[in-house]
């Protein structure tokens, strides 16, 4: 396989004013990634997919990733003059990088027998995040997209069926996303009842009774 | 959007007085509680008289979401966790998810271990096709037999299971850097007796259901799958080697010591349930071959590396993505580590799970009692497919 800086020139050059970085590994595993801008995705991964040479045909794993807002503290010496004479003082510098949700993607060619080569990419948004989706390149992305859709709530947008796919309809939230809250702690007891009944009303929204059981959840509200 | 809704949302043709009965789309409800969906899966079928017009598989039953525990727990508490995954192949999940530990803290693997996995990996391969050609046959209707047969054969592997691991299913056997426990040259020579047996077996079981008049006429030329889409769909396993596609991950990247065997990949021409079924056979053949000839010529040796701290083990920072040839596909675990006790992301890519995403297309024309037939032989585990 090429190395990732050819494989990086060669999509910049088929798709026009993409923007492709490279997202170093650190690990021993070494498997860097290219991180895709989300507006040329899809021709990127066309390009990726298509091309005699790289012949990514076959996308096997489809992921998110929730990374929070966290800050990296860096210390500095810097010269200050306290009290009339020039002294090294350490100066703690703090740079904040802002959360975001991310997609991964490891491509392998079933033709050439070669990867796996990692594309990402990111939405900064994370109460609306959306994403271009990959599935009319790769099939196989269709139900891996809807999962990351449930558990992460990334909206990709072009996908031919996106609902929920593991957490029921009526589910509000998405649990894989690290700032998630369980409703309660449901196995203490073995039926919610008086307090936990109580803020798991709160929790759920309103869910329709179609198969007449019990009715846990707060009554529909008109 | 509610089932009640999706099932609304199928086209329908426009009810008129003229309309026959006949012309009209039924909605049937499969499963969720069914023999025949192996577990809790659901599919909602619009049948056109028997014909299937439209699919949609239903997913979560068994949804416990194992990623989010994995990533709450250290490293190598979710090991007897990746048991519960595939409960037929605990071996191979166990295997998949210390090679990828392995990938993301640089660990080596001494080679009585490699040996150890490898065998221990066939025999799985073994007693999981074994008992997915009873199943497929018992989704025929050929009720008990062929399935009590597979089973007999099953029982032999994990009676060897227990004796080494203590346990016949959830096994735990593998450790970051090696295995758990060392197997005796008595256990060696137990699992050689039966490795030499198993071939017998096989030649009756094939001569029993492969050549049988009504099991060709139920598979041949039913859920035909081009190999164009089988690609496209990701696709592994199995599955895709019925479909002519030459892609055996134990070739591909031979991971551990597979480089080393001589064995063949059999490769099917149509694509279609008899290939798939025929394919379970052939390859049971090819794990009899790779482990005639590990057997003899595992070394002695430490079957752990020592220097893998068992407590207080943190992985560098970074990420990895590791996988292997499990019995029903690609499994895959991607790892993310942020240098703490435990994984920042823990994902298991599930063979069985995305093999479902066509589904669909495979059914499509097809009589409601094929669907059947299709489902089995995919070859699915809802403990891998819902997580």
């Amino acid at each position: 396989m090429e190395t990732l800086e050819q494989i990086k020139n060669r999509a910049e050059l088929a798709a026009r004013g993409a923007k492709i970085e490279i997202t170093p590994n650190p690990g021993p595993s070494g498997q860097s990634s290219l991180l895709i801008d989300n507006e040329h995705a899809v021709e990127v991964a066309k390009f990726l997919r298509d091309h005699a040479a790289l012949a990514f045909d076959f996308c096997s794993n489809v992921t998110g990733v929730d990374w929070l807002d966290r800050s990296i503290k860096k210390t500095t010496k810097v010269k200050q003059v306290v009290d009339g004479v020039e002294k090294e003082v350490d100066q703690t510098t703090e740079e904040i990088i802002s959360g975001y949700l991310e997609a991964v993607y490891h491509l392998y060619s079933m033709k050439l027998k070669h990867g796996p080569l990692i594309i990402r990419m990111r939405a900064p948004n994370r109460g609306d995040a959306h994403m271009p989706s990959l599935t009319p390149v790769w099939r196989s992305a269709e139900l891996q997209e809807r999962e990351i859709f449930d558990l992460y709530g990334i909206k990709f947008d072009g996908h031919p069926d996106l609902r929920r796919i593991l957490m029921w309809d009526e589910f509000v939230d998405h649990p894989m996303r690290k700032d998630y809250v369980q409703p309660d702690d449901f196995e203490w007891e073995p039926t919610p009842h008086d307090e936990v009944l109580a803020r798991a009303k709160t929790h759920y929204t309103p869910r329709p009774q179609q198969d007449g059981s019990e009715k846990i959840t707060a009554p529909p509200q008109s | 959007m509610s089932a009640v809704e999706t099932i609304e949302a199928m086209e329908r043709p426009p009810v008129t007085m003229s309309s026959r009965l006949d012309g009209e789309l039924l909605e049937v409800s499969m499963g969720p509680q069914h023999p025949s969906t192996h577990g809790v899966f659901r599919m909602n079928v619009a049948l056109e008289g028997e014909i299937v017009r439209k699919l949609k598989p239903v997913f979560g039953y068994l949804h416990r979401n194992h990623e989010q525990i994995g990533e709450h727990t250290s490293y190598l508490g979710s090991m007897p966790y990746t048991d519960r995954l595939d409960y037929f192949c605990s071996m191979t999940n166990n295997w998949a998810y210390a090679l990828s530990v392995e990938k993301l803290a640089g660990i080596e693997v001494p080679e009585r271990a490699e040996y150890l996995r490898l065998i221990l990996a066939e025999l799985t391969r073994l007693q999981n096709h074994a008992s997915l050609l009873g199943f497929l046959l018992s989704d025929m209707g050929a009720w008990g037999t062929p399935l009590m047969y597979a089973f007999r054969e099953r029982e032999k592997i994990l009676d060897l299971f227990e004796s080494l691991s203590g346990s016949r299913m959830m096994c735990d056997y593998m450790r970051f850097g090696g295995c758990r426990v060392d197997a005796s040259d008595e256990w060696l020579a137990a699992a050689k007796k039966i490795v030499d047996r198993f071939p017998k077996f096989l030649d009756e079981f094939e001569e029993l259901i492969l050549q049988n008049e009504i099991v060709i006429a139920r598979t041949q030329n039913v859920g035909k799958l081009s190999p164009e889409l089988a690609i496209s769909a990701g696709i592994t396993g199995p599955m895709v080697r019925a479909c002519g596609v030459n892609y055996d991950i134990r070739k591909v990247d031979g991971y551990g010591i597979y480089p080393r065997f001589k064995f063949r990949v059999p490769l099917g021409d149509h694509g279609d349930t008899y290939d798939r079924l025929m394919m379970r056979a052939l390859e049971m053949r090819e794990s009899i071959e790779i482990l005639k000839q590990a057997l003899p010529q595992i070394p002695a040796g430490p079957i752990v590396n020592p220097k893998v701290k068992v407590r207080a083990f943190r992985p560098p920072v970074g990420e990895a993505y590791g996988r292997i040839e499990a019995p029903k596909g690609e499994l895959g675990f991607y790892l993310i580590s942020d240098g703490g006790p435990n994984p920042y992301r823990y994902r298991v890519r599930p063979p069985s799970f995305i093999n479902l995403t066509i589904l669909e297309d495979m059914c499509l024309g097809h009589t409601v009692a094929d669907v059947m037939v299709i489902l089995g032989s995919v070859d699915i585990v809802m403990g891998e497919v819902d997580r």
